[in-house]
């Protein structure tokens, strides 16, 4: 890890990059469903600027024989699709980087920096074969080539992609691909490259979903059936997910008018016993927290999937953060109980949206899942869910004639009615109220039922998703860390190699669990990584335990944290 | 139906003596009982002032939510239960102002709704501010030179957006008020009524009266299905005259919004009732 690309790789890593439009995407979808048809685990993740033209984007695929799923710096393999891409990812390259490239794209201080950098005139290739298009096209069998896909695989895989077009653009093609698979196998032998990744037979039978689609099978799964939100990079994924499969599942989509219709749209919709989600970003979130705190005071189940960004403001729109922790923590005036959940990898996204709506059915609280630009455009292959795992639990009662919506119960919760079942009226009200859910200016009563709703708040601790401890049970250095770093976290462990050194993730933020001293109070030395400035997940471990952190590991450059990056990291501070 | 039927009993009703809001209730509970729509049946949506406390004083389901929100809030719920009364009424700080944006793209959704809007040219519950619906020179202690700004005018806006029922009522004229209250309520899909509305309290110039000498009936053979008429009759403010009162515009060609998403063209049943698709699900998953 972190040296030079030489001789035989079980772990490959694969940058493709280039300005919007030149096919980055396209090369990416072809190679990472190849790559898992032949049986190799595949991961790929994306950068990309905040523009629909130009600018550089850039994609890390890697191929690997056993399970990869975190990003990591160094590239392996870099096909530039465009003259500015090799200057776009300079500092990710090492001398063992293999550069497949036109040959104007190459240069003297490339070719010195990295000698494995191979001239392939993809445009000429294609431009004979019936269309400059077919670069891509050609690339892939390149690719394919290098990486001993089977010829045959390629070729029927493309046959297929294409077979909606006409049937010289399929022939075309599919020439193209074995074009870009000869030569591939040409520089494989001149230059004696070989990629020893190994089919596992386990990947066929997985998925291959991105952390935005694990949270909408989860909302799915968690029974969602409505939605209304207004598009905002990186949350957008939720919508239209939702939205490609609305009629199949019942769901009702709305494009709101802004975040503040959102939310209210989602707590109208739950209080008429639908199930619904409301997703955005940092700065639609800032708007809609009187719609939480509204949740907060009817006592209405909410789910809002934030897809954090780095801000403040506009911010980077398209860049990656862990920026809005405290603003879920604390949005919305008043006092009020919630939880918040930040999944690790998909199969946790996909259980925690299912639960997400459960818990705030159950509890009649907003419920957040805190997502961010890297989860939600980050993907590899996993286990397929398991939705028959995953209840749809509906928490409301058919009312009776005497019915009031905010009875005062032992532990809190009131039986929740929803309009036209039952004979009972269902009251609910932003106002403080009586129990039957009208205005009151009882100001004893006002006392009652602030200890109500906040009495709810002991049951969501009793309910809390225990972080995960890995690998060890026994360590001296505890790493703690939240959403979407847990993969990256995991592998930079098992490269940094000592068996003294855990990590405790935190897919639930908060509440925190009850006991979580006890489990701090037995390291030496606490470090906490997270992608900010500030250290918010620290802070809030200490305003509940006491114990403050000894080391940070932040990051708020508006990328991931990569393997390389917290390896170093830990060299520096524990090494 | 009997009106008596959405009565609350002793309650205390915050209220001046003397408001519009008074009849308005009372018109409501009328027209209610006459179309005998059950309360259990009955979702009123508000936000917050004066008129959107209206909910908590006849028997019905209530949500009362954020001041401004009572659209997409009500919009949600019709969605989520198209088998559901639901009427969606504050005042015109609420509607206008703060929910000014909701208005107009709720027009644009058409959901089988009705839209009440008190309209008392004035912020009633905090104590006498201009509303959007002020007329120029209107002084109040923030407007200490009157009102500069041009008064929104809610029934030519929602003329522009095509809504499919538009209407505006003195409530001076309490069965007029009653017969247009049905009608919107019957109408399927989006009925905008604009409730010109007395406030003893704060608005000393539009007064009763004042609504009295400034409004007219549409003449009795206007026809509501020319949207032309309809602006041009809209556009009558009583700085030029009268402000007409009346049905000025209907569109029966729309479609609500329910029946134009893919959720109920088979299945007809609210939200509520519904379970998830298993084995569709387990496809979509594999499919991945
Ligand atoms: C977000 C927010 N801003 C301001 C207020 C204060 N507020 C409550 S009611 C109201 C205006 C009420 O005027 P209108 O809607 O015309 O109702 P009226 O009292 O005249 O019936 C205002 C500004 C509030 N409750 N919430
Ligand atoms: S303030 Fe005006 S509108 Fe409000 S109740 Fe009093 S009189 Fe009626
Ligand atoms: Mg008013």
């Amino acid at each position: 890890m972190g040296k030079s690309f030489s001789g035989i790789r079980k772990d490959v890593s694969v940058v493709l990059c280039g300005s919007a439009g030149m096919g980055v995407q396209t090369v990416e979808r072809l190679l990472v469903r190849i790559f898992k048809q032949a049986g190799y685990h595949v991961f790929a993740t994306k950068e990309y600027m905040s523009r629909v033209r130009g600018g550089m984007n850039s994609v890390t695929i890697r191929v690997s024989s056993k399970p990869v799923q975190a990003e990591v710096d160094r590239i392996d393999v870099l096909i530039p699709l465009d003259k500015g891409a090799i200057e776009h990812v300079q500092r990710r390259l090492t001398g063992g980087t293999l550069i497949l490239a036109e040959p104007d794209y190459l240069n003297d201080a490339v070719k010195e920096k990295c000698p494995r950098c191979m001239e392939v005139a993809f445009t000429e290739i294609a431009k004979a074969i019936g269309n400059k298009l077919y670069s891509n096209v050609v690339a892939v069998g390149v690719v394919g080539a290098i990486f001993g896909i089977n010829p045959d695989l390629l070729t029927d895989f493309i046959r297929k992609r294409f077979s909606g077009k006409e049937q010289n653009v399929i022939d075309e093609n599919v020439a193209a691909v074995e074009k870009g698979y000869e030569i591939g196998n040409e520089l494989c032998e001149q230059h004696q490259i070989r990629m020893a990744i190994e089919p596992d037979s386990l990947v066929n039978d997985q998925i291959l979903v991105n952390g935005v689609e694990a949270v909408g099978l989860g909302a799915i799964a968690g029974g969602c059936n409505f939605i209304g939100a207004y598009p905002m990079s990186p949350s957008t994924g939720l919508l239209t997910f939702l939205a490609k499969h609305a009629r199949e599942f019942g769901i009702v989509v709305e494009q709101a008018e802004d975040e503040i219709a959102g939310v209210n749209m989602a707590i109208g919709a739950w209080y008429a016993g639908a199930r619904a989600v409301a997703s955005t970003s940092g700065g639609g979130f800032a708007l809609m927290t009187e719609g939480v705190s509204l949740a907060g005071m009817m006592e209405s189940p909410l789910v809002v999937h934030l897809a954090q960004r780095p801000g403040p403001a506009t911010g980077l729109p398209t860049r990656t953060g862990q920026e809005d922790l405290n603003l879920a923590l604390y949005a919305g005036h008043g006092e009020f109980p919630r939880a918040i959940f930040a999944p690790g990898n998909p199969q946790q996204a996909f259980d925690l949206t299912a639960r997400a709506f459960n818990l705030a059915a159950q509890y009649q609280v907003p419920v957040f899942i805190l997502t961010d630009q890297y989860f939600v455009d980050t993907y590899y292959n996993t286990p397929p869910f398991d939705a028959s795992a995953v209840k749809v639990e509906h928490h409301f009662v058919e009312t009776g004639q005497a019915y009031r919506r905010f009875e005062i119960t032992e532990n809190g919760i009131s039986p929740r009615g929803i309009p036209g079942y039952g004979k009972g009226l269902v009251v609910a009200d932003s106002d403080e109220h009586d129990e039957a859910g009208h205005i009151t200016e009882d100001l004893d009563l006002r006392v009652r039922m602030v200890d109500k709703r906040l009495s709810k708040g002991r049951l969501l601790e009793e309910a809390v998703i225990e972080p995960t401890l890995w690998p060890n049970e026994d360590f001296k250095t505890l790493v703690l860390c939240w959403g979407s770093t847990l993969p990256i976290m995991q592998e930079a462990i098992a490269v940094f190699g000592r068996d003294d050194v855990s990590l405790l993730h935190f897919a639930q933020v908060f509440p925190l669990p009850i006991d979580l001293r006890q489990t701090l109070e037995q390291a030496e030395t606490i470090i906490c990584l997270e992608g900010n400035a500030t250290g918010q997940f620290a802070d809030l471990v200490e305003l509940h335990t006491g114990i403050s952190v000894d080391e940070f590991l932040l990051k708020y450059n508006g990328l991931n944290f990569t393997v390389e990056d917290v390896v170093a990291s830990l060299e520096k501070m524990i090494g | 139906m009997d009106a008596k039927h959405y009565d609350m009993g002793e309650i205390d009703i915050a209220w001046c003596p003397g408001c519009g809001d008074f009849s308005i209730l009372k018109v409501l509970k009328e027209a209610l009982a006459e179309l005998d729509v059950a309360p259990e049946n009955l979702v009123m949506v508000s936000g917050i002032g004066q008129a959107a406390k209206i909910p908590h004083y006849l028997r019905c389901n209530v949500f009362n939510g954020l001041h401004g929100r009572s659209l997409p809030a009500a919009f949600a719920i019709q969605s989520s239960n198209p088998n559901l009364t639901v009427i969606a009424e504050s005042g015109d700080g609420d509607m206008y102002g703060e929910g000014g944006n909701h208005f107009i793209h709720n027009i644009r959704r058409n959901p089988n709704m009705t839209n009440l809007v008190h309209n008392n040219m004035v912020y009633g519950l905090t104590k006498g501010q201009a509303s959007p619906t002020s007329q120029r020179g209107f002084k109040t202690p923030v407007q200490v030179d009157g009102v500069l700004l041009e008064p929104f005018n809610p029934v030519a806006v929602a003329i522009a957006l095509d809504a499919s029922f538009v209407a505006r009522v003195f409530i001076g004229d309490r069965e007029h008020t009653k017969d247009v209250f049905k009608q919107a309520i019957t109408h399927k899909g989006y009925a905008l009524v604009d409730i010109l509305q007395p406030c003893v309290s704060f608005n000393k110039v539009n007064t009763f009266q004042w609504f009295k000498d400034n409004t007219e009936k549409l003449p009795p053979d206007y026809d509501p299905t020319s949207r032309q008429q309809a602006f041009a009759q809209a556009c009558r403010t009583c700085e030029d005259g009268k402000m007409p009162v009346g049905i000025f515009y209907t569109n029966l060609n729309k479609k609500p919004y329910h029946e134009n998403i893919p959720v109920y063209q088979t299945d007809s049943s609210p939200l509520w009732q519904r379970y998830r698709n298993d084995n569709k699900l387990k496809e979509l998953i594999e499919r991945f």
